[in-house]
C-alpha cells in the first residue's frame, strides 16, 4: 500500500522561486486593478521581483538539502541554474521595456507575468529531484513560452511560431512523459537519486528494453528542448516568428533549464548506463554543431541565423556532456552562462533595431549600422565575438574549458570537430560585422533610439561577457563547486 | 618581482589601452585632437618601452622583467610575462613603428579617424602582449586579439576589395590557430600526466619529454598556425590581398610586426617545445623557405602594382628568415632575427613610400609613373635608401641580415643556399627595376609633373627609418649582442634535446629488438 507522507514545509529551499511566482501574481493583479499609469510600471515591478529572487538566491547559497520528500534539490547545481535563469530574466525584462515601444502588443500584464512564470519553471527544472517534478516544471515553462511566442497576435509569423512550437512541443513532452513512465515501470521509482541507486544495486535491469526505451524517449524529449539534431527543426521558424526579446529569452533560458534536467537525469539517474548513451550523444554532438553551423551560413535573416547558431552551441555543450567529467559539467554551466549573456545581448540588439510596428531583422538591414549607431554596433560586435569564441570574450573561455577537458579525457576527434566548427561559425558571425562596419546601408533605416533600459541591459551583458572572458576565475570556481554539490 | 622592481612589461603592454579609453571620450569631429592624442600616446609608449632596452642584461638567456600572477588557479592559467634576447628587439620595433603609423595616417585617413586610431592602439597592445606572454593561453588570447583590430583596419579603411581581403585574412589565421589551441590543450594534458601539475607555463612545458609520434602531430599544428602567419609558401595567399587592400598604416604594421609573429612563434614556441619534430620537419621547411624566396621574387618581378610588388617581396624576405632559423647555427638564427627587424624597417619604409605616392596620385600602377625623381627629389632619396636596404646592399641593414643567413645556410644546406642566393639577385632585379620605372625614365605624364615633394611630416615619418637603415648596417654589433645569449641558449637546448631524443629512440629501438629476440613478438613501446 502506498504510504502518503505530507512533506514538511521548507520555504527557505524555494525562496527564490517563490519570489518569482509571487511577483508574477502581483503583476497580474496590478494589471487588473491599476489604471493606465499602473500598467507602465509593470516592467519595473517584475524587475524588482527578479532582483529580489536573485538576492534571496545568493543569501541561501550553500544550502544543500533535499526538500519536499526529494521532489526538490536545493543544491549547488540548482543554485547555478537559478542564477542563469535570474540573469536571463533580468536582462530580458530590461530589454522588453525598450521593446514595448517597437512592439506595443507586449505592453500587457500577461507578458511580464508569463515571462516570470517561465523563469519560475526553468528554475524548478534545475532544482527538480523527481521526474514528475521535472515534467511539471517543464510544462510550466513551456506553456508560458508557447503563449509568449505568439504574443504578436496580428503577425502571421508570430502565430505560426507559437502554433509550431506548441504542437511539436506537446509531442516532445508526450515522448518525455512516456519515457518517464517506462523507466518507472522498470525501476518502480521516479526519484532521480533513487533511480541511480536502483540501477547500481540491480545491474541486471540496466539493459532491460523498458529502461532503454525510456532513455531513448527521454532523449527525444530533452533533445527537442535543447534543439539537438535531429529534433532541431522547429528552432529557426519559432525563433524567427516570436517577438525578438522572447526569442532571446527562450534561446538561453530554455536551453539552460533543459540542459540542467538532462544532466541531472542522465548523470545522477542513469549514471551506470553512461557508456551506452555516450556513443549516441557523440554522434548527436557532432551532427548538431555541424548542421547548425553550416545551415547558419546561408541565412539571410539574423534571427534565423542566430537560431541556427544556437543549435550549434547546443552541439558544443553536448561535447562537454559526452565528456561527462565533473570539470566538463562545470564547463557546461560556465558555457551556458557565457552563452546566455552573449545571446540575450545579441537578440536585444536585434530587438532594438526597429521603429514602432516595424522590425529590421534582415541581415542586409544591418549594413552600415556600426557607424550609424555606434553603441549598438559595438555591443553586437562584442556579443558576436563572444559567440564565435574569440578572446577576450566569455565565449572563448567557455570553449577553452570544454575543449581542454575533451582533450584531457581523450575525446580528441570531438575536440577537433569542435574547433573546425568554430572556424565555420566565424564566417557567419564575421558576416554580420562585415555588414555593420564595412558596407554602406542599402536602404534608409531609422530606429527608435534605445531607451535607458536597453542601454543598461546591453552594457550589463557586455560587461559580463568581458568580465567572464578576462577574469573567469570567480564564475569558474563557482561552477566547479556547483557541480561538486550535485545531489 | 623583476629587475626594475616595477611591472614595466605590463605598463608597456597596456599603456595603449589608456589611450583607447581617452580617445573614446573625444568628439569624433575633432580630428586633429584625436590624431594628436593618438600620436602622444604612441610616442610616450615608445619612450616607456626604452627602459626595457637599456636595463636589458646582455649576458643571460633567462627571461627578464618577469611578472607572474595567478589568473585562473584551478585551470593552471597564469598571467606570466617576460622577455629575452629573442623578443626584445621586436618589442622595440613595435613601439617604434606605431607612432610612424599614426604619423603616416595623418592625412591619409580622413574618415572615422577616431575609430582608426583606436584600432591602431588596440593592435599595439595585442602585439606587445603576444610578444611578452610566457603562458600559452595568455599568448593565444593576444594572438587572436591581434586579428580583431587588423580585421577592422583592412575592412573599414581598405581599398575596393577590402571585404574579401579582411575576411580571408581573419579566416586563414583563425583556422590555423584553432589547431594550435588544441595542441596546447594536449600539451597541458601531457604535462599533467607526467608531472601531475596543470599548467600552461611555457618554461615548464619546455621541460616536457613528449613521445615522438605525438610530438609530430602537436608540432604540425603549431607549424601550420605559424606558417600561415609568416606566411610561408604555399600558405601565403592571404598576404598579397591583405597588403594591397589595407591602408598604409595597416600594411606597415602587418609587414613590420604581424608577420614577425609567425617567425617569432617558431623560435619561442614551436621549436623549443617540439625539438625532435622540428628536427624532422627541417628539410621540408628549408625547401619551402627557398621556394618562397624564389617564388616571391619571381612574382614580385611581374607585378604592375607597386604595393603588390612590395607584398610579394615580403614573401621572399620572410623566406630568408625561415631559412636562417632552420639552418640551426648561430649565424643563421641571428641572421634570421636580424632580418626580421630589417624587414620591418625596409618593407615598412617601402609601404610608407608607396602610400605617400598613392595619396598624391590615387594609383599605385608602375606604368602611371616615370621620372618622379625630377619632381620629388627628397622622396627619391628616401625611396632609394629603402630600396637599397631591401636589396641588401653593403652598408645597409639588409646586407647584414641576408649575409648572415646565407652564411648560416651554406653551412647546413649548401645546395639550397645556392638557390637562395639567386633570390638575392632577383631581389635586386625587381626592386631596382621598379625604382627605375617609377623614378627615372622620361617624365611624360601631365599629372606627375605637378606632384609636390614630401612635406615636413612625411620627412619626419621616413627619417627615423632611413637613419636606422644605416645605423643597423654599420653597427650591427650593438643589436646582435643583445640576441647573443638567447640565440646561443636556443641552439644549445635544441641540439641537446634532439640528441637526447635520438638516443632515446636508439635505445628503445634496441630494447624492442631485444624484446623481439626474446619473445619472438613485437611490442609497441614506441607509440606511447
Amino acid at each position: 500500500m502506498l504510504e502518503f507522507v505530507v512533506p514538511a514545509l521548507n520555504l527557505k529551499a524555494i525562496l527564490p522561486q517563490l519570489l518569482l511566482a509571487l511577483t508574477a501574481l502581483t503583476v497580474l493583479l496590478v494589471d487588473v486593478f491599476a489604471g493606465k499609469e499602473g500598467k507602465t510600471s509593470l516592467g519595473a515591478l517584475s524587475l524588482i521581483g527578479v532582483v529580489a529572487a536573485l538576492i534571496a538566491l545568493i543569501l541561501t547559497r550553500g544550502s544543500h538539502e533535499s526538500a519536499y520528500a526529494g521532489m526538490l534539490m536545493a543544491d549547488g547545481f540548482g543554485f547555478f541554474i537559478t542564477l542563469i535563469v535570474c540573469c536571463v530574466a533580468f536582462l530580458s525584462i530590461l530589454a522588453s521595456m525598450n521593446y514595448e515601444r517597437i512592439c506595443p502588443e507586449i505592453r500587457a500584464g500577461e507578458y511580464y507575468c508569463l515571462l516570470l512564470f517561465a523563469a519560475f519553471g526553468m528554475s524548478f527544472m534545475g532544482n527538480a529531484g523527481n521526474l514528475i517534478m521535472i515534467f511539471v516544471a517543464l510544462e510550466t515553462m513551456s506553456i508560458s513560452i508557447y503563449v509568449l511566442a505568439g504574443f504578436k497576435r496580428d503577425n502571421l509569423k508570430s502565430i505560426e511560431s507559437a502554433l509550431k512550437y506548441f504542437l511539436l512541443g506537446a509531442f516532445a513532452s508526450g515522448f518525455l512523459l512516456f519515457g518517464f513512465a517506462l523507466v518507472y515501470g522498470a525501476s518502480g521509482t521516479l526519484d532521480i537519486v533513487k533511480l541511480g541507486s536502483f540501477f547500481t544495486a540491480h545491474p541486471d535491469t540496466l539493459h532491460h528494453p523498458m529502461v532503454l526505451g525510456g532513455i531513448a524517449l527521454m532523449t527525444v524529449g530533452f533533445g527537442f528542448k535543447i534543439a539537438m539534431f535531429p529534433f532541431h527543426m522547429w528552432t529557426p521558424d519559432v525563433y524567427e516568428g516570436a517577438p525578438t526579446v522572447v526569442t532571446g529569452f527562450m534561446a538561453t533560458g530554455v536551453k539552460a533549464a533543459a540542459f540542467a534536467a538532462l544532466i541531472r537525469v542522465f548523470f545522477v539517474g542513469f549514471g551506470p548506463l553512461q557508456a551506452d548513451w555516450t556513443a549516441i550523444m557523440w554522434v548527436a554532438a557532432l551532427l548538431t554543431m555541424t548542421i547548425g553551423n553550416i545551415v547558419a551560413i546561408s541565412q539571410t535573416n539574423i534571427k534565423r541565423m542566430l537560431a541556427y547558431s544556437s543549435i550549434a552551441h547546443a552541439g558544443y555543450l553536448l561535447i562537454a556532456f559526452v565528456v561527462g567529467t565533473d570539470l566538463a559539467r562545470s564547463g557546461i554551466l560556465f558555457y551556458l552562462l557565457a552563452y546566455a549573456f552573449a545571446n540575450i545581448g545579441a537578440f536585444s540588439v536585434v530587438s532594438a533595431m526597429g521603429k514602432k510596428g516595424e522590425e529590421y531583422s534582415e541581415l542586409s538591414d544591418f549594413a552600415g549600422v556600426g557607424f550609424k549607431y555606434p553603441f549598438l554596433g559595438l555591443m553586437m560586435t562584442v556579443f558576436l565575438f563572444s559567440m564565435a569564441g574569440i578572446p577576450p570574450a566569455a565565449g572563448f573561455m567557455g570553449k577553452f574549458f570544454i575543449f581542454s577537458e575533451a582533450i584531457k579525457s581523450g575525446y580528441i576527434w570531438l575536440a577537433i570537430f569542435g574547433v573546425i566548427n568554430s572556424v565555420i561559425s566565424l564566417y557567419y558571425y564575421l558576416g554580420v560585422i562585415v555588414r555593420m562596419y564595412f558596407q554602406e546601408p542599402e536602404r534608409e533605416i531609422n530606429i527608435v533610439a534605445p531607451a535607458g533600459t536597453m542601454i543598461a541591459a546591453l552594457s550589463i551583458a557586455a560587461f559580463a561577457v568581458l568580465q567572464m572572458g578576462i577574469f573567469p576565475s570567480y564564475i569558474w570556481d563557482l561552477a566547479r563547486e556547483s557541480v561538486k554539490m550535485i545531489m | 618581482m623583476n629587475e626594475l622592481g616595477f611591472p614595466i612589461i605590463s605598463l608597456v603592454t597596456f599603456f595603449p589601452i589608456f589611450g583607447v579609453l581617452i580617445l573614446m571620450f573625444i568628439d569624433k569631429d575633432a580630428k586633429d585632437t584625436i590624431r594628436g592624442t593618438a600620436m602622444a600616446f604612441a610616442m610616450i609608449e615608445f619612450f616607456i618601452s626604452l627602459p626595457l632596452l637599456f636595463s636589458f642584461q646582455n649576458g643571460t638567456a633567462a627571461m627578464q622583467f618577469v611578472e607572474r600572477y595567478t589568473w585562473v588557479k584551478s585551470a593552471g592559467l597564469s598571467y606570466f610575462v617576460g622577455l629575452d634576447g629573442i623578443s626584445i628587439w621586436i618589442i622595440i620595433l613595435t613601439t617604434f613603428l606605431t607612432p610612424l603609423c599614426v604619423l603616416c595616417s595623418w592625412t591619409y585617413i580622413q574618415n572615422r579617424v577616431k575609430e582608426f586610431m583606436i584600432c591602431l592602439l588596440l593592435l599595439e597592445t595585442a602585439m606587445l602582449g603576444a610578444l611578452v606572454s610566457l603562458d600559452l593561453i595568455l599568448f593565444y588570447v593576444f594572438w587572436e586579439l591581434m586579428l580583431i583590430p587588423m580585421y577592422f583596419l583592412i575592412g573599414v579603411w581598405g581599398g575596393d576589395n577590402k571585404i574579401y581581403a579582411a575576411v580571408k585574412f581573419f579566416l586563414y589565421t583563425a583556422a590555423g590557430s584553432v589547431f594550435m589551441l588544441l595542441s596546447i590543450f594536449f600539451l597541458y594534458y601531457l604535462n599533467h600526466k607526467t608531472t601531475g601539475v596543470y599548467t600552461f607555463d611555457l618554461l615548464e612545458l619546455y621541460k616536457l619529454n613528449i613521445p615522438v609520434a605525438t610530438q609530430f602531430w602537436l608540432c604540425l599544428a603549431f607549424f601550420i598556425s605559424f606558417a600561415i602567419k609568416v606566411p610561408m609558401f604555399p600558405l601565403h595567399t592571404w598576404l598579397p590581398d591583405a597588403h594591397v587592400q589595407a591602408p598604409t598604416a595597416g600594411s606597415v604594421i602587418l609587414a613590420g610586426v604581424l608577420l614577425k609573429m609567425g617567425t617569432y612563434g617558431f623560435m619561442r614556441f614551436a621549436i623549443p617545445l617540439f625539438p625532435y619534430a622540428s628536427h624532422q620537419f627541417t628539410p621540408v621547411i628549408a625547401v619551402l623557405a627557398v621556394i618562397g624566396i624564389i617564388y616571391g621574387a619571381l612574382v614580385a618581378l611581374v607585378q604592375p602594382d607597386m604595393k603588390k610588388l612590395v607584398a610579394y617581396s615580403s614573401v621572399s624576405h620572410l623566406g630568408y628568415v625561415m631559412l636562417g632559423i632552420f639552418a640551426f647555427n648561430m649565424q643563421g638564427v641571428q641572421g634570421g632575427l636580424y632580418q626580421m627587424l630589417n624587414h620591418g624597417i625596409s618593407t615598412g619604409a617601402l609601404f610608407l613610400i608607396v602610400g605617400m605616392l598613392y595619396e598624391r596620385r590615387h594609383t599605385r600602377m608602375i606604368k602611371d609613373f616615370g621620372g618622379i625623381a625630377k619632381v620629388m627629389p627628397i622622396y627619391a632619396t628616401f625611396f632609394m635608401i629603402a630600396t637599397l636596404s631591401s636589396v641588401a646592399v653593403p652598408g645597409t641593414n639588409g646586407f647584414v641580415g641576408e649575409f648572415m643567413i646565407l652564411v648560416g645556410a651554406f653551412r647546413t644546406y649548401p645546395v639550397l643556399a645556392v638557390f637562395a642566393t639567386s633570390g638575392a639577385i632577383l631581389g635586386a632585379l625587381y626592386m631596382l627595376w621598379m625604382y627605375q620605372r617609377v623614378m627615372f625614365q622620361p617624365l611624360d605624364k601631365e599629372e606627375n609633373k605637378v606632384l609636390k615633394d614630401l612635406n615636413a611630416r612625411e620627412i619626419l615619418t621616413l627619417l627615423p627609418l632611413a637613419i636606422l637603415v644605416f645605423v643597423m648596417g654599420f653597427f650591427p654589433g650593438y643589436f646582435l649582442r643583445k640576441m647573443d645569449a638567447s640565440c646561443d641558449h636556443f641552439l644549445k637546448t635544441y641540439k641537446q634535446q634532439v640528441a637526447m631524443y635520438e638516443q632515446g629512440l636508439e635505445e628503445s629501438g634496441a630494447a624492442r629488438l631485444a624484446a623481439v629476440m626474446k619473445d619472438g613478438r613485437l611490442e609497441s613501446t614506441m607509440a606511447d
